[in-house]
């Protein structure tokens, strides 16, 4: 398998990794809003939390991790880009 | 003063830019305590902020094809994040969002779980490949990758209709605040709007409109921020009302038990004579509503508006501008970062307006005192002359109940800090913050659109043999064409903000999802295949739009239909989508594979590394 078909099959299990991870938090635990609802977190009911909070400070944090492991998966490929932004 | 070029300044520029907006706010309050009036401080407000961003446009002014459409892909991470925070949150989002989560409750807030989870599409299918590849727009990208006019033209359809829906709404929200803060009227405030709108763009394109994006960031995120903070010190929420709140909302919660959640029928509402557009509280604050039905509207709500925010161009083209691949995917990152600023704070802001209106512990309250009593303070009075908020008093008791006041959404963002008895300036800098709001992302469209129209029509189309000055006059003439369309429909004031806002959503996500996802991720994607998908997704869409939605099924089939499975007039992309992805993979599959030349393409776009697969100048 070359270098190519290496770096390209890292990336697509990044990406899956990634969108099932987004689909947890935009998706799946909204499944379960009602009985998530019964618990409690900061002191807000915690379905509403996650809509309100929660999700999107996981969306934040999903996109600067997922950012840097595939800058890592570049380097290990040597696909890395030069220092000039 | 500066060393050195612009783009090593910014931090300095930008830093000094705000150190001055800050100055005039203060400058401002002591106008106020001067006897300043009201109305001039909204006036100075939206004047001042306006003759900076067309200041910034001006100087931003360039002859150069690259920067026009690109900004001349310089513009370093962070800032590129401020720009497309600014050119995503429009109008709706700063003068409705908190409007919506106060009266939609938990069901709403699925527009705020949609409108932030679709960047992680962005980041992951979309921006670092469109960036590699080197396109000046997206039809760019689509007509490059299958290869001829005619993929680009039915993209550029998609683009046109997506956008243009979009920017109808915003032109509106433009003219809606500054007639309001201007004192002119909506007609007058709309081509003011237009006019503003068009100084930012028109002489230097992509950078200008970059540039004036990060100074209206900056003023909307200080508009949003300061009166959310304050009015949570002065109704006793906490200091950080983000993570303080909880004992505020399950108070909310006992209130709405002791004054009951009340439905009012529709013939005592008319009879009573509410304005149009007035609502008032009938479902709960935190609560979520039990059933299988409803869980599936939040999650196809969130779909939909995940997937199209994956699929805007005006969204996608931000990402165009970075120095590299990399740089485009920490980008996203931090436009989400400041995004969420503001998405954050809408739900608190929803929270203490409310506590303010209800609570008869505070002396903000109004539900339970007397009518009489209520009428005679000095903002009901106010907002009441404009028809934005109306008491009906339907059991007769003179009391005020909680199903017998009726308020717009937009008052929560505009009048909160009046009602929380902040000084007028901070209402003045709402003004600001909501204009800044609805001209960047209007900014972002108009160019979206006659971008697609001057480089993938005129251009790669009618005459690709057109001179830089040839192309950049297009350009610019196109950009006024549409604007002044855009503001000559707002002005009939045909929908409410916020529906036409989530069509255009179904527009992008029906027509351009999957022909920019397949074109990246599968090689197999064929001309034939994209072609076919693009025209069946937008054209199923915009049927089962024109089926579903009353206003347009009752004169068209001649009745109302019920919507197919909850699939209602804001979730039509979930019948575009899926139609547009069938038919692209099985006519790719029926059609011959792409040639060499094309796989190679994909390869190469794949790789962060090495040339870009469309030249600098094209």
């Amino acid at each position: 398998m070359s270098n190519k078909d290496a770096y390209w099959n890292k990336t697509k299990n990044h990406m899956i990794v990634t969108l099932v991870l987004w689909a947890f938090f935009s998706l799946v635990i909204f499944m379960f809003g009602s009985e998530l609802n019964t618990m409690s977190f900061l002191g807000y009911p915690l379905a509403y939390y996650m809509t309100a909070q929660g999700s999107l400070l996981a969306f934040v944090i999903i996109l600067f991790w997922t950012a840097n492991k595939q800058e890592k998966i570049d380097e290990e490929h040597g696909f890395s880009e030069r220092e000039d932004d | 003063m500066f060393k050195g070029d612009f783009i090593q300044n910014l931090p300095k520029i930008y830093g000094t830019y705000t150190g001055g907006f800050l100055v005039f706010i203060i400058l401002m309050a002591i106008a106020e305590q001067a006897g300043v009036s009201a109305k001039n401080i909204g006036v100075m407000f939206v004047a001042f902020t306006v003759l900076i961003y067309a200041l910034i446009g001006y100087l931003s002014r360039t002859i150069q094809v690259d920067a026009y459409y690109v900004a001349g892909r310089q513009v370093p991470t962070v800032f590129n994040g401020m720009a497309t925070a600014a050119d995503w949150m429009s109008g709706a989002s700063f003068v409705a969002l908190a409007g919506g989560v106060y009266y939609g409750g938990y069901t709403y807030m699925a527009f705020l779980v949609g409108w932030t989870g679709g960047y992680v599409l962005v980041a992951t299918l979309m921006a670092p490949y469109l960036r590699k590849f080197g396109c000046y727009t997206v039809p760019d990208f689509i007509g490059t990758r299958y290869g001829g006019n005619l993929v680009r033209a039915c993209s550029v359809f998609v683009l046109f209709i997506a956008s243009f829906t979009y920017v109808t709404a915003q032109i509106n929200a433009t003219g809606t605040i500054a007639s309001r803060a201007l004192g002119i009227p909506f007609e007058a405030g709309v081509w003011v709007g237009l006019i503003s709108i068009l100084i930012c763009s028109m002489l230097g394109g992509m950078r200008a409109v970059t540039w004036t994006q990060v100074a209206q960031y900056i003023v909307l995120i200080v508009a949003y921020l300061i009166p959310v903070f304050w009015i949570s010190n002065k109704v006793g929420g906490g200091v950080f009302p983000h993570l303080m709140l909880g004992d505020e909302v399950a108070r909310l919660g006992e209130l709405e038990q002791q004054f009951g959640l009340v439905k009012n029928s529709a013939a005592d509402m008319k009879a009573a004579g509410v304005p149009g557009g007035l609502k008032y509280i009938s479902g709960t604050h935190s609560g979520v509503p039990e059933g299988g039905m409803a869980v599936w509207k939040y999650l196809s709500l969130a779909i939909c508006m995940m997937v199209g925010t994956a699929s805007l161009p005006h969204i996608l083209m931000r990402y165009f501008t970075t120095p590299t691949v990399r740089a485009a995917r920490k980008s996203v990152a931090w436009s989400l970062f400041f995004i969420f600023l503001l998405y954050s704070s809408a739900p608190m802001l929803a929270t203490l307006s409310k506590l303010a209106l209800m609570d008869p512990n505070l002396p903000t309250g109004i539900i339970g005192k007397s009518i009489s009593e209520v009428q005679s303070i000095e903002w009901v009075q106010r907002w009441s002359e404009v028809k934005q908020v109306f008491i009906a008093d339907f059991n007769g008791d003179g009391i005020l109940q909680l199903n017998e006041w009726f308020m717009r959404g937009d008052v929560v963002v505009l009048a909160t800090p009046e009602v929380a008895g902040l000084p007028f300036v901070i209402s003045g800098l709402v003004f600001a913050g909501g204009m800044a709001a609805a001209m960047s992302t209007a900014d972002g469209l108009v160019l979206a659109i006659s971008n697609a129209l001057s480089h993938d029509i005129y251009y790669k189309i009618i005459d690709p043999k057109a001179d830089t000055a040839k192309r950049l006059l297009v350009a610019r003439v196109l950009l006024v064409l549409i604007g002044a369309a855009g503001a000559y429909i707002a002005s009939f004031r045909l929908t409410s903000i916020l529906g036409s806002v989530a069509w255009a959503f179904d527009f992008a996500m029906s027509g351009l999802f999957f022909p920019l996802v397949l074109g990246v991720w599968w090689k197999r994607a064929t001309r034939a295949g994209a072609i076919a998908g693009i025209v069946t997704g937008i054209l199923s869409g915009l049927f089962y739009l024109l089926w579903v939605y009353p206003k347009f099924s009752v004169p068209i089939f001649g009745g109302v239909n019920e919507p197919f499975l909850g699939i209602d007039h804001l979730r039509f992309g979930l019948i575009g989508a899926p139609i547009c992805l069938v038919v692209m993979v099985v006519v790719s599959l029926m059609t011959k594979e792409p040639s060499p030349a094309t796989q190679k393409m994909v390869d190469d776009t794949r790789i962060p590394t090495g040339k870009a697969i469309l030249g600098k100048q094209h």
